[in-house]
């Protein structure tokens, strides 16, 4: 935490992707990480997901969806980290780590839209 | 607590060490602890959406792959844990929302469930179009 005044706008980054996460995370994982692995609904096929995916409104949405959270992640997490393991002199550390990894998940996800 | 000026021959206050368990103790802590690692929840399902995309961006064999790692025993578990942590993400952060924003409506605040409630609305109509599409892509 080099400079204070830049906190307001990470603050902003961290709240929008609360809110993002908030909303729309808890569908996803409840369709893609139980209901389509335990079988309750049918596999999205290839084609069909593929296509939803290339929607350009959808890889927009896609944007958002993966780059905001991230940024909330690393918010939270950089302060989790520094009340829960008070380890001072890894703040540096902590930060360049938290945003680093925000960093490059919004590249990634930014490839990923370009791509699709 | 007051700094007074240190100087160089002043010893160094004391400070009660704290443990890194602090949170342990207090039901009230444990929750707060719980909510702040739930980003770790968030960042694990867009990592999982991430891999999904690139799955799908390589082809049906990388996406019928990706399929076939998300059914294994172990990691369905683990996604019923992070989907327990979305939750108390999404209701906790919902819960905070009239907290940080009270409503006053003729000078009185509006109680913090009429507040909160429009989120949940939100909340269950958004899934549900989520849930469509990609039950539509079946």
């Amino acid at each position: 935490m080099s400079k204070p005044s830049n906190e307001g706008f990470f603050w902003l980054l961290f709240s929008a992707g609360g809110v993002i996460a908030a909303v729309f995370l808890p569908i996803i994982m409840f369709m893609f990480g139980l209901a389509i692995p335990l079988g309750w609904i049918a596999y999205p096929s290839y084609n069909g997901l593929l296509a939803l995916a290339q929607n350009p409104l959808v890889r927009i949405f896609l944007f958002v969806l993966c780059s905001l959270p991230l940024f909330h992640w690393a918010h939270r997490f950089r302060f989790t980290l520094y009340d829960g393991l008070q380890v001072k002199h890894l703040n540096e550390a902590i930060f360049v780590f938290c945003y680093g990894g925000a960093l490059l998940g919004t590249l990634a996800i930014g490839y990923l839209m370009l791509r699709m | 607590m007051t700094q007074l000026p240190s100087t160089e021959f002043h010893p160094r206050w004391y400070r009660e060490p704290v443990s890194t368990y602090w949170w342990i103790g207090s039901w009230r802590y444990s929750i707060f602890i719980l909510r702040e690692l739930t980003s770790v929840a968030v960042a694990w399902t867009v990592v999982l959406v991430l891999l999904l995309l690139r799955a799908l961006l390589h082809g049906p064999d990388a996406y019928a792959r990706w399929i076939h790692r998300m059914e294994s025993l172990p990691l369905i578990v683990l996604n019923a844990l992070v989907f327990c942590f979305l939750l108390l993400h999404t209701i906790t952060w919902f819960n905070l929302a009239p907290r940080a924003m009270p409503v006053r409506v003729n000078g009185k605040r509006v109680p913090e469930v009429l507040v909160a409630a429009p989120n949940y609305v939100l909340w269950v109509a958004a899934s549900a179009v989520i849930a469509w599409f990609i039950l539509r892509a079946s």
